[in-house]
């Protein structure tokens, strides 16, 4: 490893624009003429369309124009779709409602899109939204997953009876079902994952430009993937072709899944642009943010787990009702089912496993991928059952989870996932010598004589990242193939400029991308450019989410250099008269190995471009692409462990330490990737103690500012004790599996976890705040 | 409409400005200093903290109006002579940033805490003076790593300017 290579702590590349306040936002995007755009948006939760009168509207102050559906329809503007098709156990088709841009007849939660008001500045378009007379009538609703698929539930969308979208299953049902009926032993839960607001700081932002003179637009966007933007915008809404748009994602204040989707308001930026001749900008508020971005999990469960006389999982089955709000948003139904189910196996030989998922409509926000996307879920229903099967068996939910870890690599679930490698007793046991597991006891007493209740739980999580083999995505019903793309651009100079498909938000592309380059060449991080984010620099990408970056995006830009390499290596050899077998690339220099016969790569560079003494028939230039499909999933795996003290008078819970041990394969930068985990921890723990996402009966969101919701804060939160064990990835050319999300998987059961184990009551909830904790201590 | 005017990073500014407009907005749309962010409208997550006559001050909750004749400190404004100063350099040292949105406030309200406790600041103490600050990518930890290893750099630093 070079000082700045692969396994280096380099400080990142990005920082000092961000830390001197030059970071370049969406909203802080200017264009001449530029007007200031708010949406007006139903305040029912169901209801229809009678009547929009706009009128009042228009003749406000500073107002340019007032846009309903009906206009965006008439400009044949197409309607949002979900890009993973699912088909039930009966085979029929999922049953996608139809979403336009700006509701026309009915509105199905609130804010829902009815109009866009432009005008001069916020404030004047505020106003104006405010005197839109849209007459509503308003219809019964229902927002939970569970009451919607009851009889004489409302009914959402003409298309799907009883609101069910699909009925979906994997996994042999009979062979599990006589499993269990044969165990020795039964666990049953019911198991309630939290919907949560994915939160990025950034909030959603959009400015259409439409450039009359040369018929084309720009659309700067907050978006973890602007090429897909580019290609959903003109292939499905009819925005306009790819060639005559321009998708720029530039700064990105997180994502966290929110910003994969292309939502409403971009379209109808881009499109009222044209109509209205002016630059249209719209900036989310918080308020908003927490009203439309798409929201996460949000699953009502039912599991069996069963076990032979020696604690041997022998059966597991799972009927999951997931709730995916008002809208299939656009990989909405591949994240309770592909990215769920598959990860039904955990750590664990499961000889039987059967899934049922039935994803259903209600008036609430779209629910799509958040940090984990299916994984969180599959994770919390597995690492809550393995704790409660211990202590229904009396024995300890280390050695519980010991003795059914799967030891042998490749191994084949019975829900379709490949596991090729992992050492998981190896996290296992570094993690507990890290938490001192062995010396619990002696804490608890001590914990006891001053008044509090003393928990730990653990929890073994395993995920499927790297997304994703696009043949066997599209086999499962993906609309796209989810390679990356890469291209390193040598200039004449020997310096390089990669540009990459993956899209960063906050990763540290910039540096870690640059790193992998450095490793290879030896030349300095600061003599390599990172370029990514808009489509007209990139040809096209697939963007950043599933943990991709670093397996997929990376594994281009290694394909992209092999051949770069290749290419200074003949140069090389030609001008140095040698081998081209003979020739290394070191040191930033290419030499003839084992003698003093060498150029600096500057000056291969320089050669491949003055192309005055090239080998016969070669092309001048040094510029290489590549696109890589990965071979398989990656799948990071680790265990993590949370001990909590909680006061019984007061029901509050103090994290006393948090331990993630986590198995990531190959690491660019240590230093990066603890971030990612602290992230995706904190926000774990945000799930099981403070977030919880409330609808009162009649659809309002109760929770819509930080006010209401819950987020985690500095003083909610310890430091973490993090440390990595490593089996290499044997998929792609790096060795790497990923690291974006495991934090955010891992740690909400090993809250749970240790809160139950604290209050010695099983049945406790997420968000699990002081109040549900005081009660379960009561309840005791 | 009113007149406003203020100094802003050592330089007089004024603007025409509807009673209504807050400072964040004067900061970011008439000034084009947008390292000043809006996160959350509702005096929470502390994207928008700037300091006000020497005082942290949340921007999305003051008038610009409030703000006629202040002294008014950005985010770009905190790079004296373009050499960081020591809260900027170690959040970049101790990655204390991942998508850098809630970054400028973080360290306005940083340089404000180590101020008030005149240098001396433990774990504890920081995690609870960023009650007002919202992060989503970095879970705190570097965070605080990086408040504390500024707050020791700048107490060393005044040690010497007293010697």
């Amino acid at each position: 490893m070079g000082i700045e290579g692969i396994g280096a702590r380099v400080a990142r590349k990005e920082d000092k624009r961000f830390i001197t306040g030059k970071g370049r936002f969406t909203e802080d995007m200017v264009v001449p003429g530029m007007k200031q755009a708010v949406f007006v948006r139903s305040p029912h939760a169901h209801a229809n369309i009678k009547g929009i009168d706009v009128s009042a509207a228009k003749a406000m102050p500073g107002v340019i124009d007032v846009l309903a559906g009906d206009e965006l329809a008439e400009d044949g503007i197409g309607s949002l779709i979900c890009g993973w098709m699912i088909h039930s156990r009966d085979g029929s088709p999922m049953n996608m409602g139809e979403w336009r841009p700006l509701a026309q007849s009915k509105v199905r939660y609130v804010g829902d899109a009815v109009a866009i008001v432009i005008a001069d500045t916020r404030a004047q378009a505020r106003d104006a939204a405010e005197a839109v007379e849209v007459e509503y009538k308003v219809l019964p609703v229902v927002t939970d997953p569970a009451e919607t698929l009851q009889d004489g539930a409302p009914q959402i969308h003409d298309n799907a009876p009883g609101n069910l979208i699909f009925n979906w299953g994997i996994g042999e049902e009979e062979a599990t079902d006589s499993a269990l009926a044969g165990a020795a032993h039964v666990t049953e839960m019911e198991i309630v994952n939290n919907r949560l607001v994915p939160n990025a700081m950034e909030p959603r932002a959009a400015l259409g430009h439409y450039d009359a003179a040369e018929d084309h637009y720009t659309c700067w966007t907050t978006s973890q993937n602007p090429h897909v933007a580019r290609l959903v915008m003109s292939a499905f809404y009819n925005v306009a072709p790819e060639n005559k748009l321009r998708v720029i994602a530039p700064d990105v204040g997180g994502g966290f899944g929110s910003k994969i989707y292309i939502y409403p308001e971009e379209i109808v930026c881009l499109w009222a642009s044209k109509k209205t001749g002016v630059p249209v900008k719209w900036v989310a508020d918080r308020t908003e943010a927490f009203l439309t971005d798409a929201h996460g999990r949000d699953h009502v469960t039912k599991v069996k787990m069963g076990f032979d006389a020696d604690n041997r999982i022998v059966g597991l089955k799972v009927d999951t009702i997931a709730n995916l709000g008002a809208y299939m948003s656009l990989f909405s139904s591949a994240t309770p089912t592909y990215l769920y189910a598959t990860l039904l196996s955990g750590q664990y030989n499961i000889p039987n496993i059967y899934g049922n998922v039935r994803a259903v409509y209600t008036n609430t926000a779209p629910v799509d991928a958040y940090r984990g996307a299916g994984r969180p879920e599959a994770t919390y229903v597995l690492e809550r059952t393995m704790e409660t099967a211990a202590r229904e068996l009396g024995i300890s939910p280390a050695e519980l989870r010991r003795a059914n870890l799967i030891r042998e690599f490749p191994h084949q679930t019975p829900v379709i996932m490949n596991y090729d490698t992992g050492d998981f007793e190896a996290s296992l046991n570094a993690a507990m010598k890290a938490a001192d597991y062995d010396g619990f006891p002696a804490r608890k007493a001590e914990a006891e004589g001053r008044g509090k209740k003393r928990g730990i739980g653990m929890s073994c999580y395993i995920e499927a990242c790297g997304i994703a083999p696009s043949q066997a995505v599209g086999s499962l019903g993906a609309g796209v193939g989810l390679w990356e793309s890469a291209e390193v651009r040598v200039n004449a100079v020997g310096t390089i400029e990669v540009l990459t498909g993956s899209h960063s938000h906050g990763q540290g592309h910039e540096t870690t991308f640059a790193q992998l380059v450095s490793d290879r060449l030896g030349i300095p991080i600061d003599n390599v450019s990172i370029v990514h984010g808009d489509t007209d620099k990139v040809q096209m990408g697939m963007g950043t989410y599933g943990s991709r970056s670093g397996a997929v995006g990376m594994s281009a830009i290694v394909k992209a250099l092999d051949k770069v390499e290749k290419k200074a290596k003949m140069i090389a050899a030609h001008l140095l008269e040698a081998d081209e077998a003979d020739i290394v690339i070191e040191n930033g220099q290419v030499k003839v190995a084992g003698t003093d016969k060498a150029l600096g790569w500057h000056e291969v560079a320089l050669n491949a471009y003055t192309a005055h003494n090239l080998p016969g028939g070669m092309e001048p230039g040094l510029k290489e692409g590549a696109f890589y499909d990965p071979a398989n999933f990656t799948f990071p795996a680790g265990c993590y462990i949370c001990e909590v003290e909680v006061d019984p008078q007061t029901g509050k819970t103090e994290i006393i330490q948090f331990v993630a041990a986590d198995d990531f394969g190959n690491i660019i930068n240590p230093m990066i990737v603890e971030g990612q985990v602290h992230g995706g921890v904190a926000q774990g723990i945000g799930q099981a103690l403070l977030e919880g996402t409330v609808y009162d009966e009649g659809g309002q969101l109760l929770t819509a500012s930080y006010m209401d919701y819950c987020m985690p804060r500095a003083g909610d939160l310890p430091s973490f004790q993090v440390s990595h064990q490593t089996t290499e990835c044997t998929t792609n050319p790096l060795g790497i599996k990923g690291c974006g999300e495991a934090g955010a998987i891992g740690s909400p059961p090993a809250v749970i976890n240790a809160i139950t184990d604290a209050i010695g009551n099983n049945n406790l909830t997420m968000p699990a705040t002081s109040q549900k904790v005081w009660a379960a201590v009561n309840a005791a | 409409m009113s007149k406003v005017e203020m100094t802003v990073n050592g330089r007089s500014v004024s603007g025409d400005v509807e009673d209504r407009t807050l400072l964040v907005h004067f900061l970011r749309e008439h000034l084009g200093l947008t390292g000043t962010h809006v996160g959350c409208d509702t005096s929470q997550c502390g994207a928008c903290v700037v300091h006000v006559d020497g005082k942290a001050v949340k921007s999305c909750t003051m008038l610009a109006a409030q703000a006629a004749r202040a002294e008014v400190t950005t985010i770009e404004g905190l790079a004296a002579g373009g050499e960081l100063h020591p809260v900027q350099a170690a959040f970049k040292e101790h990655h204390g940033l991942q998508c850098g949105f809630c970054t400028p406030g973080m360290i306005m309200a940083a340089v404000d805490m180590i101020n008030r406790h005149s240098g001396k600041l433990d774990e504890k103490t920081v995690r609870a003076e960023l009650e007002g600050n919202i992060c989503r990518c970095t879970g705190y930890h570097n965070i605080v790593k990086a408040v504390l290893a500024a707050t020791e750099q700048m107490g060393g630093a005044a040690k010497v300017a007293a010697e």
